[in-house]
């Protein structure tokens, strides 16, 4: 569906930025299931270190806000135990670049539980987590690492790139009963949009959306370049009409909405600001032809990371992150 | 009240039945293990029977325990049915986790037991999750998280130690000191000589038992729950115990000799309690003989279930993958079921 559908369709909207959606979705799902609580380092009485958790402590008190120790492995596999014992625990991942930290209880223990255990039990835990370059934190605190959470079976993982679409895979996330990583992109909490403000609106795992529909190219983007690609689609709009999916769901993925488009417009770019080789691009593209080569008038372009790391100094830093000139050059390039 | 307990003769008799069983079907595995009829690799229990059951005779039937990848004492100990584990060592449908799991991962979150693990030191996070649960819904449990002494050096044991700690979780940790991790000395392993003394840095209680004595276990569990169930938080029990066995079946055992162990054997803690229970005229000779028959027929009986019981269809390594099942594993899934099963159909 067009993610203008789903707006329109809701019976109210908020402007709203992405943090603020964020923070919507986490209250009202506070508020709905008593089973749910957050936990993670400051992100109680701090508010959460880039602010998305701001006033839920003051709200919901210490047993639904959780201030835990720095110690990735021991939080993160805490929420996992948890998950499997009867409770719903969110845990925010302060970056992502510290997943590596806590990567034994998320690969072997709450990817692999379900599965190990024959189907014997639940593990409806959340992590949210911030990712992506923009801001000069540095290679340590600036990675884009969903591909790693996408690529490991058992895992499920979705990247807003919208405040709707943050708000309602959040929720969505929070109400699954498999363990779904959510990957939000720092670079975007200002960003505003319309958010419905339905308690019960959620966008499902595994749906994308098509922000802007188009006729010649496809841009399936993730996260920041979601807004760029927009951006980049209304100051092409006189030369070539561009439609733009938001992926949304990384894993499980949307290729039917990837593909469709595909064979309406013969063309495709795909935008991730993940390292290039060996991930989320690959995918994408590798789901498109299998499923729409025929309909391809043009070789297929990636945008993303140029497999570095994100550098400090703010000119290495814009040379390396991918925007919305990128897209439009890919675009140029096979139109 | 516990499945069984040691403040009664019936509940003792139970204990030395559980502690015979561990044994039996250690040995057991061991033998079809070495026969080639169980895959993988089994650790054994066999020496450690008290510190399992002293353990589980202090908890209570709702307690979680987070095991070992030396799980099979637990899992008795917490009162698993012997026949589905053997059914899972074996591979089988019918085994506890659909033969998805096998010997290091056997679990039944039903009842209590969060799983064998292969990966050393990561029960104790699991134990401080369930813990928190509990906590968060004032549930009246306890949740032991268990690891070996190779196991304390994990970082990952730390910060699930600190956290319970810190948040005053209901939980217990159990070290169970056998000497080894794998082939090295834990005096090479370890600074400190108990390695309880690490929980002055928790500020938590440690204390180190005679981990070849039941009683001495349950006893300090028992005081360990309390403590737990007052809010006071976590204890740290270190178990000084011994592994007659190799780090796993097939370890030929250069890091010790033949004497060490004999020695230990000395203060096997099967012998120990069964004399203990004759002295005291709760059991005959006569008795424990028959109990031990008993229990041969029983394991028996758990080996005949698992080498009949069916393997699991080829589809179902599409299932349990989540609670949705998303497409990408649908359509391998369906392929799998329109082959009627056939093993190694069409990958796409
Ligand atoms: C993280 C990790 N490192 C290494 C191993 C390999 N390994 C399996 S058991 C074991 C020894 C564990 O020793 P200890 O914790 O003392 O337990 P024990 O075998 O004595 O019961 C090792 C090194 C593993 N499974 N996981």
């Amino acid at each position: 569906m067009t993610a203008q559908a789903e707006i329109e369709r809701a019976e109210e909207t908020e402007t709203m930025t992405v943090r603020e959606a964020i923070r919507m979705a986490l209250r009202e799902e506070l508020q709905r299931d008593e089973d749910v609580y957050l936990m993670g380092e400051d992100v109680g009485k701090f508010g959460g270190v880039l602010e998305v958790t701001g006033g839920l402590w003051e709200e919901f008190g210490d047993e639904r806000v959780r201030d835990t120790p720095i110690s990735e492995a021991g939080f993160i596999g805490a929420a996992t135990g948890a998950a499997a014992t009867g409770t719903r625990p969110v845990a925010e991942l302060m970056f992502s670049d510290f997943m590596g930290v806590s990567m034994e209880q998320i690969m072997n223990q709450m990817a692999k539980m379900r599965y190990m255990f024959g189907g014997k039990t639940e593990m409806p835990v959340t992590v949210r987590t911030t990712e992506g370059g923009g801001m000069g934190a540095a290679s340590q605190h600036s990675g884009t690492v969903h591909a790693w959470i996408a690529h490991f079976p058992g895992l499920k993982a979705v990247a807003p790139g919208t405040a709707a679409a943050a708000k309602g895979l959040t929720k969505a996330a929070v109400r699954s009963n498999d363990p779904v990583f959510v990957f939000e992109n720092k670079m975007i909490y200002e960003q505003q949009g319309e958010v419905p403000t339905d308690e019960e609106f959620t966008v499902p795992l595994g749906e994308a959306a098509v922000e802007r529909e188009g006729e010649d190219v496809t841009v399936v983007a993730t996260q920041r370049l979601v807004g760029e690609s927009l951006q980049t689609a209304d100051s092409l709009a006189d030369d070539v009409s561009v439609e733009v999916i938001d992926v949304r769901s990384l894993y499980p993925l949307d290729t039917e909405t990837i593909a469709d488009s595909v064979r309406k417009t013969g063309r495709l770019v795909v935008a991730d600001e993940s390292p290039l080789s060996y991930g989320v691009h690959a995918e994408i593209v590798s789901r498109v032809q299998e499923e729409a080569f025929f309909s391809l008038d043009a070789p297929i372009q990636r945008i993303g990371t140029p497999d570095t790391h994100m550098p400090f100094s703010p000119p290495l830093e814009q040379e390396v992150l991918p925007d919305g000139d990128d897209v439009r050059e890919a675009i140029k390039l096979i139109t | 009240m516990a499945d069984y307990t040691l403040e009664t003769e019936e509940g003792r008799r139970e204990a030395l039945r559980r502690m015979l069983t561990i044994r039996e079907f250690d040995s057991t595995a061991g033998d079809y293990f070495a026969d080639g009829e169980i895959p993988g690799f089994v650790h054994l229990y066999i020496g450690e029977e008290a510190v399992g059951v002293g353990a589980c005779a202090a908890l209570e039937p709702d307690d979680y325990i987070a095991s070992t990848h030396r799980g099979h004492g637990h899992c008795i100990a917490k009162g698993l049915d012997p026949k589905l584990m053997m059914a899972e060592l074996f591979g089988k449908q019918d085994g506890y986790c659909n033969g998805k799991g096998g010997s290091m991962h056997i679990a039944d979150v039903d009842s209590g037991m969060l799983g064998a693990n292969g990966i050393v030191g990561a029960g104790p996070p699991l134990a401080t999750g369930a813990a928190l649960s509990i906590d968060y819904d004032d549930r009246e449990q306890v949740a032991v998280g268990f690891l070996g002494d190779g196991a304390v050096a994990q970082g990952q044991v730390h910060e699930a130690i600190n956290l319970a700690a810190t948040w005053d979780l209901p939980a217990v940790f159990v070290v169970e000191n056998n000497r080894y991790g794998e082939g090295t000395p834990v005096e090479e392993q370890h600074n400190v000589d108990d390695l309880s003394d690490t929980a002055g840095a928790y500020d938590i209680p440690g204390v180190t038992v005679d981990g070849m004595d039941v009683t001495a276990v349950a006893e300090a569990i028992e005081e360990a729950r309390k403590h737990a169930r007052a809010g006071d938080g976590p204890t740290i029990v270190e178990a000084e115990t011994y592994r007659y066995r190799g780090h796993y079946e097939g370890d030929e055992q250069p890091y010790r000799d033949e004497d060490e162990i004999e020695k230990w054997k000395e203060q096997d803690p099967i012998d120990r309690f069964s004399d203990l229970l004759i002295d005291r005229g709760e059991l005959t000779e006569e008795e424990l003989e028959e109990l031990r028959t008993e229990i041969e027929a029983e394991i028996e009986e758990a080996i005949e279930y698992a080498q009949d019981a069916p393997l699991p269809d080829p589809s179902e390594a599409y299932e349990d993958m989540f609670a949705e099942m998303p497409p990408e594993i649908e359509r391998f899934a369906s392929q799998a079921r329109a082959d009627g099963g056939s093993l190694g159909g069409d990958r796409r």
